[in-house]
């Protein structure tokens, strides 16, 4: 028996080696590469005309996928998207995965083309994972709209951006640089090493620090907590024994800037070290109040659900197409212009201290 | 051999099941045995299965190998980085198969050669496979995969006249393949033999180490090319990519009959074990039915499958001692 | 008990080595119990080495007292070895950046690890039957949603929530136990199903919901924050459990026969031992353990959201394996589990400090835990060959 197995191990590594032979060659002969495929991507062309005047449809039927549905932000964002959904006579769900993984999504997106929704919201975890089904959706007039965190572009609609990008990654750097008085290192913890948006404002921080007004403040590391909070609670210990001269920390997600809070105020490090970030009202209170945290900024995730609602109701209903420069109105937000690559800004993010954090639940 | 437990083998069971959740599916669920649904449904579950069948082999012969998810990220990631470094695509594959296989090997070397456990072995090479995965890419996302490529790994390319993706027309062709050879040659049946009883399938002359190392390679292999699948099916080569998906394939194959003690079970429950697991999501989902009672059905129906058959053993066991007590009395 | 039987003990693969001697085989199912003892005794390099103190007098052979202090010292080595580490580990780091060491440095690791060495103990204990719980990381998630949402907005005390915590571990403990030790059927498969099944009820229950630490009442809190004579309640918590655990492993009858159950379970049920209810014994206590994290772990984050310890499970098989607690079972002490699960978060801290790159720490971790357990398989053959050597003498 031993002898069949080993011929059998022979003929199966001699057709492994030929073929990882050919393989090459065809490679030498035919290479695909990087640059073959650049300028693939077509633009999305929407022939359609919009009508501002066109009513809202009743009995729209949206579905928020958030990114997991055990984020309490991201509930906050769903519950009030669904709630507007109800004011203007459509219905709302909400469907996700449990796990914040790029491709647990794209199932969901596949069961909501056949349940043939008007509109689907969607918070990528991944920009480029969720994009063939997407694309399906809108072949099917499904509408796509993303928020909180942006698709690749010619794969939505909308996007309904929390704040501009911009003004997020560099209102961080500001805020922080005034507290510090423009001295002294800092360090950012951020969400997972993967995550688009956090990225996006990283490179914006980066780039606000150049500016030679920021001259004696340094970024010293960027750390990963995975929204993980006992990994960001770790990773800011690691960060304060590694950097002894650590002034600041900015933490641009709502789990890190907890977890760092928290380790700050029960520590040595309490009243020395500087945390800004982005974080929820609720979650931050007790450090606001216990002064850990000076200030720290968001917007109000309700409005972005409720905002993000409407728009998909206007696109579903053939108010808007998506094109630069059209406007609709979103309930009582007002009108929305929607600006270049079809991002529509909610506005510029609140910044919560002691004296307004009260006025706030959520 | 007692009638009860000669009918309800589970891997039957599980058959039957799949097809219950299937005609079950068609009748009350709109849009369920839809034609685009099916291809959706089947193609989300390409890697999981593909990975299902070394994976079967494995546990027939009482290893077990955790490493695979992490090895399907970590392919997946050394193709991403090599794209962007402007590789060719063809080149990149093989490269991939190969680390791949060497991964399967080392797996393999430390548990033939060093002796030990596979479970220790794989839990350790499923942190490091990962973590080389982080290093290679880091926090980077690589997209724009070649289209030649990646429309075969999609679920809107279908073979043509039927609903069946590429990817899974693929993974059929595999598993009657791995069928053919578990089932129907002597390297299977060694398989059953070492998983049975190790020792005596050694004495019986079958090389055990060998062939435990030949499967550990296979598992590599078949799971980083499961990494260029995942890579070019979402068109998105990341580092975290198929994390955790190495207890969603055990669970699959485990639930399709296969024992984990080794020796026993059949490649067709593993693959009915894999596509109910996948059907049955597809339909809660479809009908709403939130994630979380989707694991818990996942978790029950694990639980069952292992628990059924020792039960029906036991009482078909029970009931032949007593007709065996009871036989001399009335004779 | 058939539980993860590939997975069966070095000393029986050896056989399979065409020069190996297989007299020192286990004795085969029918073999007379009566010569157990000595089998075990003077064979089995990997039988713990308090199973070797404690086990009641065997004949001893003339070099039978130096063998046993031979195989003393290689386990003592075991654990002494990973200490090093733990210690070379530390020396370096504080090295490189004394404030690793400072008081809060000490705080940090002292804090950052007992709810891991907490777990550890309860899983070696499992492990130590040859057995496997995967599901710890679900258990601590939702006794931590559980106790939390009983605690919120209330004024309950600290005890109340910690017994809240066990009992709701013991349940889930109870239900896989009963699963392995009554419905027989493999450990890791039952585990895993209720990794699931947990999982999913926890989410279920939490659905986005979050605990804040506002509505945490300061008692429970307190638990998490106070300490005494500088050392927090937590780790010293984690001591205590950690030496009963010992003492009852190392002393007890109870705690002798779950080694034995490890060892050779035909062989233990041969020998009258009750395996059903001591594996049952071993998971309750593991869920309980599992529970007692779950309420610390309220009581040190105060925010609980439903996946707190998500995927934990891995992580603590590992310690407990780095520690040299063998996965097919019999072999290891909780000491030395408890050792693995430092060594595993003081790398993660280390690893910051000294300014690795992120992207490095789990490569590292893989290789550290392959090494752990290559090493130790490498150590015991040689200690085998070198009894071998000693008893054909």
């Amino acid at each position: 028996m031993s002898s069949h197995v080993r011929t059998r191990r022979r003929v199966t590594l001699s057709a492994t080696a030929a073929a990882c032979v050919l393989a090459v060659t065809l490679a030498g002969c035919s290479g695909t590469t990087k640059n073959d495929t650049k300028g693939e991507a077509k633009e999305a062309a929407s022939n359609a005309k919009a009508d501002p005047n066109a009513p809202l449809k009743k009995g729209l039927k949206l579905a928020f996928l958030p990114k997991q549905i055990n984020n309490p932000y991201e509930k906050i964002v769903d519950e009030a998207g669904i709630a507007a959904a109800e004011e203007f006579g459509g219905q709302g769900k909400e469907v996700g995965p449990s796990d914040a993984k790029a491709s647990s999504q794209v199932s969901y997106i596949n069961t909501l083309i056949q349940q043939r929704q008007d509109a689907i919201l969607i918070a990528a975890n991944d920009p480029n994972a969720v994009c063939g089904p997407l694309k399906q959706a809108m072949k099917q007039d499904i509408k796509v709209v993303a928020y909180d965190s942006d698709t690749a572009k010619d794969c939505r609609q909308l996007f309904i951006n929390q704040a501009s990008s911009e003004e997020i990654g560099r209102s961080q750097v500001q805020h922080i640089a005034e507290q510090l008085g423009y001295k002294g290192e800092i360090a950012i913890l951020s969400a997972t090493q993967n995550a688009t948006n956090q990225n996006t404002w990283i490179e914006f921080m980066k780039d606000e620090l150049k500016d030679p007004k920021y001259k004696d403040m340094k970024l010293v590391k960027v750390a990963y907590g995975d929204d993980d909070d006992q990994k960001s609670f770790q990773e800011t210990q690691g960060l304060l024994k590694a950097y002894p001269k650590l002034k600041g920390i900015i933490s641009p997600t709502t789990v890190g800037i907890a977890a760092a809070a928290r380790y700050i105020s029960d520590s040595s490090y309490k009243g020395k070290v500087v945390i800004n970030g982005l974080g929820t009202p609720n979650q931050m209170r007790k450090y606001v109040k216990d002064g850990t945290v000076e200030q720290f900024s968001l917007w109000d995730p309700k409005k972005l659900g409720y905002l993000g609602s409407y728009a998909a109701a206007a696109l579903a209903s053939g108010q808007i197409t998506g094109a630069e420069g059209e406007k609709f109105k979103a309930g009582e937000l007002g009108e929305y212009t929607i600006g270049k690559d079809g991002e529509i800004i909610l506005g510029p993010p609140t910044v919560f201290d002691k004296k307004n954090i009260d006025g706030f639940d959520f | 051999m007692n009638t009860l437990a000669k009918y309800l083998r589970w891997d039957t069971v599980v058959g039957v099941l799949l097809i219950a959740v299937f005609l079950a599916g068609s009748g009350t669920t709109e849009g369920f045995a839809d034609t685009a649904n099916l291809s959706a449904a089947l193609n989300d579950t390409a890697e999981i299965a593909l990975i299902a069948l070394p994976m079967t082999l494995l546990v027939v012969a009482g290893q077990v190998d955790l490493s695979v998810a992490s090895m399907l990220g970590l392919s997946s990631a050394l193709a991403g980085s090599l794209w962007e470094a402007g590789w060719s695509f063809e080149l990149i594959v093989p490269i991939c198969l190969l680390v791949g296989a060497l991964g399967g090997l080392l797996n393999g070397w430390l548990v033939t050669r060093v002796g030990l456990p596979s479970l220790a072995v794989t839990i350790g090479t499923l942190t490091l496979y990962r973590g080389l995965a982080s290093v290679v890419l880091g926090d980077k996302a690589i997209a724009d995969f070649p289209e030649a490529y990646a429309q075969w790994a999609t679920y809107t390319q279908t073979v043509p006249g039927t609903f069946v993706p590429y990817p899974i027309a693929l993974f059929a062709v595999l598993a009657v393949v791995t069928a053919v050879v578990l089932h129907c040659t002597a390297f299977g049946r060694s398989l059953y033999a070492i998983g049975a009883q190790e020792d005596a399938a050694y004495f019986a002359g079958i090389r055990v180490k060998r062939l435990k190392l030949v499967l550990f390679v296979l598992a590599g292999f078949v799971a980083s090319f499961a990494g260029i699948v995942y890579t070019l099916r979402y068109g998105s080569a990341r580092a975290d990519n198929g994390l955790g998906l190495e207890l969603v394939v055990i669970a699959s194959v485990l639930l399709g009959g296969v024992d984990f003690d080794g020796g026993k079970g059949t490649l067709g429950g593993a693959v009915a074990g894999v596509l109910l697991i996948g059907l049955l999501n597809n339909l809660l989902t479809l009908n709403d039915v939130s994630n979380e009672i989707q694991v818990i059905v996942t978790g029950l129906l694990l639980v069952a499958s292992v628990l059924t058959p020792r039960v029906v053993t036991s009482v078909s066991e029970r009931r032949q001692r007593r007709a065996a007590t009871a036989a001399p009395a009335t004779a | 008990m058939t539980d993860l039987p590939r997975l069966r003990s070095p000393a029986q693969r050896d056989c399979l080595r065409p020069r190996a001697r297989c007299a020192d085989r286990p004795p085969a199912a029918g073999a007379a119990p009566a010569k157990q003892p000595r089998h075990r005794r003077f064979t089995r390099k990997d039988s713990g080495v308090t199973a070797t103190i404690e086990s009641p007098p065997a004949a001893p052979e003339a070099d039978g007292r130096s063998a046993r202090s031979l195989m003393d010292l290689v386990f003592r080595a075991r654990e002494l070895s990973i200490g090093g580490a733990l210690l070379v580990l530390i020396l370096g780091t504080w090295l490189a950046n004394p404030s690793f060491l400072d008081d809060q440095g000490i705080k940090d690791l002292l804090l950052n690890s007992s709810i891991l060495v907490l777990l550890a103990a309860g899983q070696s204990v499992v492990v130590i039957t040859r057995n496997i719980d995967l599901s710890v990381g679900s258990v601590v998630g939702l006794t931590a949603f559980a106790c939390g949402s009983f605690v919120s907005g209330t004024d309950h005390s600290a005890l109340t929530t910690v017994l809240l915590g066990i009992g709701l571990g013991v349940l889930c403990g109870l239900v896989s136990g009963l699963l392995v030790s009554f419905g027989k059927v493999p450990a890791l498969v039952v585990t895993l199903g209720m990794l699931y099944v947990i999982q999913g009820i926890d989410h279920a229950w939490a659905h986005g919901e979050q605990i804040n630490a506002s509505n945490v009442p300061d008692d429970v809190l307190g638990l998490g924050s106070g300490s005494i004579l500088g050392i927090p309640y937590l780790p010293l918590i984690s001591a205590a459990v950690l030496a009963g655990t010992a003492y009852y492993l190392r002393t007890y009858r109870g705690g002798r026969e779950l080694y034995a159950i490890g060892s050779n379970p035909e062989a233990a049920r041969l020998a009258g031992i009750p395996i059903r209810r001591r594996v049952l014994a071993a998971y309750a206590f593991s869920g309980a353990v599992a529970g007692f994290a779950g309420a610390l772990w309220l009581a040190r984050f105060g925010t609980v959201v439903a996946d707190a310890a998500n995927g934990w499970e891995l992580t603590v098989v590992s310690s407990v394996v780095v520690g040299g607690v063998a996965i097919t079972g019999g072999v290891g002490t909780v000491w030395g589990a408890a050792l693995g699960a430092l060594l595993l978060t003081t790398m993660g801290s280390a690893l910051v400090v000294l300014k690795v790159d992120s992207f490095w720490q789990q490569a590292i971790t893989g290789v550290l835990l392959l090494a752990a357990i290559t090493t130790d398989r490498i150590v015991n053959l040689r200690t085998t060959s070198a009894l071998r050597k000693r008893s054909r003498r």
